[in-house]
């Protein structure tokens, strides 16, 4: 891998900030966008744009052929079987609310619980609690984790034998890395006919992915975090559960025939896209796997865990540091504490180095909790980031501390 | 009795040769630590203030001479550096001084950044609600006389 010339497809990371060469950590937020995916959507605004699934003309007709075929290659990079199986949402949050509101409202019998667990994005537990608002026959499980951040499987198995509709788990957890043994959940949920959605917003951007060889019936994830544009992401299902749900929200697309006595819904899957899509960033996306397959998905796995194995060994040479999220299995995701600094202090000092990392609850509340504390620092690598880099931020950290810490 | 000018001007003195980011912040980070032990028992949701990613509690009162008291803790260090600075300037102000001060020492010490209300640290949130409680003095007093 040619760090060097990739580096050079991302503008962003020449920046000074504050007077200091930039150190992007912050990756599981949002990656940044190589020149490639901006240069594809701003062709397209330029000179293609039209609105899709709707004209006879010809621009129209082109957009829809772009639309289309970035379904596909997506559909291609995660492994689908058929691009039919590829919903366009928002991202991750929409996505995991369709599968609420299409999927769980609708289809769960009465009674049934929702399995999740205690490292779950809050995108991945509030729609369920409001789902239960509304239909409050439905129950919520919680599996637990231990305390290197690896799901408790003994507590899964066990919740799963409760009457489980859904489970709904994710695949990497962003505030701790843990990779989860997916197979062996999706295997366990679909013995006891249980339908398995994984929130895969950390695991699609990191490495290979087979949706098939997974065999889950939900994959979310995020354009975004994989160097695509914001305001995209996937569901992906398996067909013939798209096919057995009702639509998501009304409007233009998604339907067949309208009246008002009755109206009929379009096909898996613009049944799931009301009105106008988000054309130039399905687009961005599609170039993004794009680019991501150019270097290699293994690649970049391999190279994301060299940073973080680096990153790991010399945040030991800190005194007072604790990791957060030490599971074998992991990503990317070097989550920490240093004695009592605050995480907002550290990351607040570090920024002035002109180190971005993330600080706070990481969206996963429930999961501070668990540890009992109010936060940490996290740093989360990607392929473009450099071993220079790790060291600079750990040298940032080793002054930072010292600032804070008398 | 200083008024708020006299006392930026003293602040941005003690700022002003500081050339280091690090120098400043270890002056900030003194100052809240400088600040006068707030009580545990008011460490509430009352006093807490909404917008800033650490914790931050602020509580006032008017005293007989009708010039605002105010308390303030955080549990992150330069968001109590924040709050201190805020406080070195406000405290025993009268409430109508503390509303239309405009406060431009935060630009001059170079900690400006800090206002904008997208961030998370929210010097901008302290200041709010500062001021929405002088707001309240302002008008209490105001029917009094």
């Amino acid at each position: 891998m040619d760090i060097k010339a990739i580096r050079q497809e991302f503008p962003i990371l020449s920046r000074s900030i504050n007077g200091k060469p930039l150190v992007y950590l912050d990756n599981a937020a949002s990656s940044q966008k190589p020149k490639q995916v901006v240069d594809a959507v701003s062709f397209y605004w330029l000179n293609e744009h039209s609105n899709v699934h709707r004209g006879v003309h010809t621009l129209s007709q082109d957009a829809t052929i772009r639309y289309e075929n970035s379904r596909k290659q997506i559909a291609e990079f995660i492994g689908a079987s058929r691009p039919e199986e590829v919903i366009f949402t928002r991202g991750t949050t929409e996505s995991m609310n369709l599968l609420a509101w299409s999927y769980a409202a609708p289809l769960l019998k009465k009674g049934q619980a929702i399995l999740i667990s205690e490292m779950e994005h809050h995108a991945n537990i509030v729609p369920w609690q409001l789902l239960i608002e509304r239909r409050p026959d439905l129950r919520l499980l919680v599996c637990k984790i231990d305390d290197q951040g690896v799901l408790d499987l003994e507590d899964f198995y066990n919740k799963l034998h409760d009457n489980v509709g859904l489970v709904s788990i994710t695949w990497t957890s962003n505030a701790l890395g843990t990779i989860n043994p997916v197979k062996l959940l999706v295997d366990a949920a679909h013995k006891v006919g249980a339908v398995i959605a994984l929130d895969a917003a950390q695991a699609v951007p990191h490495m290979p992915i087979n949706v098939q060889e997974t065999d889950a019936d939900f994959i979310a994830f995020s354009g975004h975090k994989m160097c695509g544009p914001t305001g995209i992401g996937i569901l992906y299902g398996k067909y013939a559960i798209l096919d057995s749900m009702p639509p998501f929200m009304g409007g233009g697309d998604m339907i067949r025939d309208v009246s008002f006595e009755k109206t009929t819904y379009n096909e898996v899957p613009l049944r799931f896209e009301a009105g106008t899509p988000s054309i130039g960033e399905a687009i961005g996306l599609g170039e993004a796997c794009n680019y991501l397959t150019g270097i290699g998905m293994e690649k970049i796995a391999q190279r994301e865990n060299e940073l973080l194995q680096r990153a790991t060994e010399a945040l030991k040479t800190i005194s007072g540091y604790k990791i957060y999220g030490e599971s074998k299995d992991k990503a990317a995701v070097l989550s920490f504490l240093i004695s009592d600094a605050h995480p907002y202090d550290v990351g607040t000092l570090l920024d002035q180095w002109g180190v971005a990392i993330r600080t706070g609850h990481h969206c996963a509340q429930p999961l501070m909790q668990r540890f009992q504390i109010p936060g940490t620092c996290r740093a989360s690598f990607a392929f473009y980031n450099t071993e220079e880099e790790v060291d600079f931020f750990i040298e940032a950290l080793r002054k930072t501390t010292k600032m804070l810490i008398q | 009795m200083k008024n708020i000018a006299e006392i930026e001007a003293l602040i941005i003195q003690d700022f002003e040769f500081l050339e280091d980011w690090t120098d400043k912040y270890n002056l900030l980070m003194d100052m809240g630590k400088e600040l006068a032990p707030f009580p545990e028992s008011f460490k509430t949701d009352q006093y807490r203030i909404q917008g800033c990613q650490s914790k931050v509690w602020l509580k006032s009162h008017l005293n007989e001479d009708k010039r605002v008291v105010l308390e303030a803790d955080s549990d992150a260090l330069i968001s109590k550096g924040l709050v201190a600075l805020l406080i070195k300037v406000l405290n025993l102000q009268t409430p109508e001084d503390i509303l239309h001060a405009p406060l431009g020492f935060i630009k001059l010490i170079g900690l400006d950044s800090h206002l904008s209300p997208n961030r998370a640290n929210g010097l901008a949130s302290m200041l709010k609600q500062i001021r929405l409680e002088a707001k309240v003095y302002a008008q209490q007093t105001a029917s009094a006389s």
